[in-house]
């Protein structure tokens, strides 16, 4: 103890194969400080936190723990040294108990061989309870939603009696009301002066839960130990992405015209319930609600998925009938889905055959094969998306997510649709290229096409939709229209669209 | 000319390695026997080949689509049965083979039906399908070999062991329009792009409105056809109906595409480097039998050589990332 800093790492430089992702980096951190690492996919962040935690070398630098100097070579090393690490993805066995889980490659033994149950079942209690989670360690993890297992990963990570942790991108996968449970063991955390690095692309969440910043760009330490009080958004953003982004959202939110182009009616099925709403021509009809809130589920009937119990869909005035997803495309829907490496992408196919998925049959008549056109139709989509790529036959598993994300929306844009679904159009996806898709989801309503986004991330809803309808289980509970909107200041109208996501408002 | 360098360079693109390796055992061959660049063992290599390379096509298709089709060997088996107690029958030869290629057809179907309509593992449902044809094939034989009574003009025997100026055997010549056509429909086709499509991400393929199951269904029938055409002309070679015959050709079916570059996990591969790894398979066990190697040391030999190629085929794969 007496330490200033808990953790210091400084002049830390790394290289992968000649390129330099790390440039001199510093970084400070106090016992019992929440501190927010903010960068671009790239900047480093991810290289930094692996070298603290030993899963990677550095090339030169010193790393200091509470004034200690430490060298890390295996994870292992860092583990004995108090820094826990919970990675991005869950990394627990669905088939374990919470207890197992918690124990894995660390099992307690009795003699040489025997594994100690009783003991470890103990230990995970006491870790479960002292943060407050009423789990029962013999429940098999598979049975537990995300935001528990990410709560054990948690109580894995400090049942080492931790002093620093580090969380990379926790709320990723979380719902508002877990955020918020998470939000308070990191408090808690704080209290039991633990040192806790959050890494996060919501800035939201940045602003709401750190006590101060690290900013890194391209490798290097912009900003570091800055107060986190005091800074807008627009900062933060300039901070990341070196420029400035006044513009972040795109100039001006899209109007739509008067015109309605396509309309639900009483739509039901077994998680859906009477939904109606109409989209107008030209406008960014956004859905707000909790995860849970079955947004995903209306999109997924809307475009033929999932089925229908009754209800009726109109385009342009006229009944139609999306009974899969072959008959939506025909219609003119497209579906930019949540979850691009599952349904959105062919990772092992190149960008060309990705990109012309929808629309093979435009150049592709029997056997006459038109490559030109294929070419020209990537190239189209490709330089209006500014798709950064080596060349069309290179392959989406080698695209960062912010390129993947362009080569799902371009696949949709070459089938022509009139109404454009976007279901999470920017989860996981670095800042710049948010910025990007924003002004590309403009330009597009002003081409007259008309999109329905799912997002649940609240200042992307409110910046960038013309209207909001906000569904709570299953049930549409409110669609704030224009004017409506420019009533309220940003924080009320978060405020309200919680109220109604959350079912206390109907 | 750059042009078609070009062509030549994309038909063998990713399968450099397995082409290498061909041309080093052609010349080991050449170099170390005397009997392997004659006239009559090139012939024999071509109808020696017939079967898995027609198999391996089919597979090929399976596995670009993303499954195999196990039932394949044991298909062969019955096929061989069929299209001889259809003559001893009293159909002629035309019919009988027709027939035969019908249920094949059937069978094809019938396995796709079931994968695509139940979700059952594609493995599970042609691995009891393989049980159930062999089954068939021993009932309708009593276990034993089926011969054809009366081959009016040697018709039969001809359809595989007949050659054209005793060089190309009639046999070859289905190989060719069976690569002809199943190199178009994959390189050349919309409905190609959806078998790729569906062999990479089903999801995706779903998302994008390609009728996943009716893909898997024909895919399957094209096995299946491939299957008893394989296993007429079999039949046809070795002169009789053989149940026992065809045990583990899937296996070496799977090798042979494996080998020519098809990813095991669906979404990538092309015909012509299956038949690269088609011809590295018949090469390798016609070459240890002019050795004179032992048959069971074959086997050994046959399973290092295709861990070792497809451990390669992993590491060029990893180093690319």
């Amino acid at each position: 103890m007496g330490a200033e800093y808990i953790v210091e790492m400084r002049n830390i430089n790394k290289s992968f194969y000649g390129a330099k992702v790390l440039h001199d980096v510093n970084f400070k951190v106090k016992a019992g400080e929440i501190r927010g690492l903010l960068g671009e996919n790239g900047a480093g962040k991810s290289t930094m936190m692996r070298i603290l935690n030993g899963i990677y070398s550095k090339d030169s630098g010193q790393i200091f723990v509470d004034g200690v100097e430490k060298h890390f070579s295996l994870p292992k090393d860092a583990r004995d040294a108090k820094i826990s690490f919970v990675h991005q993805e869950i990394a627990l066995s669905g088939n374990l108990t919470i207890a197992q889980n918690m124990f894995l490659g660390l099992e307690k033994t009795k003699g040489k061989y025997f594994v100690d149950d009783a003991s470890m079942r103990e230990s995970a209690k006491a870790s479960l309870e002292s943060l407050n989670l009423n789990l029962d360690v013999d429940t098999l993890v598979g049975t537990l939603s995300v935001a528990q297992q990410q709560m054990v990963e948690i109580a894995k990570a400090l049942m080492q009696d931790a002093k620093v942790l580090v969380l990379d991108e926790p709320t990723a996968a979380l719902s508002e009301k877990e955020v918020r449970f998470l939000f308070r063991q990191m408090r808690r955390l704080k209290e039991k002066n633990v040192a806790v690095i959050f890494i996060s692309h919501r800035l939201n969440e940045i602003q709401e839960i750190t006590d101060s910043l690290t900013v890194l760009r391209d490798g290097r330490i912009i900003a570091d130990g800055v107060p986190t009080q005091g800074l807008g958004s627009e900062e933060i953003i300039a901070m990341m992405v070196g420029r400035n982004v006044t513009q972040f959202y795109g100039s001006e939110k899209p109007h739509g015209t008067d015109e309605v182009v396509f309309e639900v009616k009483d739509l039901t099925n077994p998680v859906l319930d009477h939904i109606s709403f109409q989209l107008r021509k030209g406008e960014i009809l956004g859905f707000g609600g909790l995860v849970g809130a079955k947004r995903t589920e209306l999109m997924s009937a809307i475009f033929g998925l999932d089925e229908i119990d009754s209800g009726e869909l109109f385009l342009d005035g006229k009944k139609i009938v999306n009974k899969n997803p072959k008959q939506a495309i025909q219609n003119g829907f497209g579906l930019v889905s949540e979850d691009r490496k599952r349904n959105g992408l062919i990772l092992v196919h190149s960008i060309a055959r990705n990109l012309t998925l929808n629309v093979t049959s435009s150049f592709i008549h029997g056997i006459h094969y038109d490559k030109a056109k294929e070419k020209s139709i990537v190239d189209e989509y490709g330089n209006k998306l500014s798709i950064k790529m080596t060349g069309m036959e290179q392959l989406c598993q080698y695209l960062s997510g912010g390129n993947q994300q362009k080569v799902v929306i371009a696949k949709w844009l070459a089938s022509n649709p009139k109404v454009l679904i976007m279901d999470e159009p920017t989860r996981g996806v670095d800042v710049g290229a948010k910025s990007e898709i924003y002004q590309l989801m403009s330009k597009l309503t002003s081409e007259g096409i008309s999109i329905i986004m799912v997002s649940s991330e609240l200042p992307e809803l409110i910046n960038i939709s013309s209207r909001i309808a906000v569904m709570h289980e299953g049930k549409l509970s409110k669609i704030f229209e224009e004017e409506e909107l420019a009533r309220y200041g940003t924080d009320d109208l978060q405020k309200e669209i919680m109220f109604y996501a959350t079912g206390e408002r109907e | 000319m750059g042009r078609k360098n070009n062509k030549i360079k994309n038909l063998f693109n990713g399968v450099g390695g397995a082409f290498i390796a061909l041309i080093v055992m052609v010349v080991v061959l050449c170099v170390f026997t005397n009997t392997f660049a004659t006239r009559l063992n090139l012939v024999n290599l071509l109808k020696q080949i017939t079967c898995n390379c027609l198999l391996s096509f089919g597979l090929t298709c399976c596995l670009i689509t993303g499954f195999p089709d196990l039932s394949v060997g044991s298909h062969v088996a019955l096929a061989t049965v069929e299209v001889c107690m259809y003559q001893n029958l009293g159909l002629s030869l035309e019919v009988s083979v027709l027939l035969t290629l019908i249920v094949g057809i059937i069978i094809g179907a019938t396995n796709g039906f079931i994968f695509s309509r139940t979700e059952m593992p594609a493995y599970i449902v042609t691995l009891a399908m393989q049980n159930v044809l062999r089954g068939i094939a021993y009932v309708l034989t009593n276990g034993g070999a089926v011969i054809v009574e009366n081959d009016v003009d040697r018709k039969f025997f001809n359809l595989a062991n007949a050659t054209i100026l005793n060089w190309i055997p009639y046999s070859t010549l289905v190989l060719l329009v069976a690569f002809l056509i199943i190199n178009t429909l994959l390189r050349r086709t919309v409905f190609g792009r959806h078998m790729y499509a569906v062999g990479g991400n089903s999801s995706t393929a779903i998302y994008s409105g390609i009728d996943v199951k009716n893909i898997r269904m024909i895919v399957f029938t094209i096995s299946g056809f491939l299957a008893s055409i394989a296993g007429v002309l079999t039949a046809s070679r070795v002169y009789s109906g053989q149940p026992t015959t065809g045990v583990g050709f899937e296996g070496e079916a799977i090798a042979s595409a494996v080998l020519g570059g098809v990813s095991f996990t669906g979404g990538v591969g092309t015909l012509s480097g299956s038949l690269i790894g088609i011809l590295i398979m018949g090469v390798m066990s016609n070459g240890m039998n002019l050795l004179q190697i032992n048959y069971y040391w074959q086997l050994v030999v046959k399973g290092i050589i295709i861990l070792v190629a497809v451990y390669m085929d992993q590491v060029k794969r990893s180093k690319t990332k």
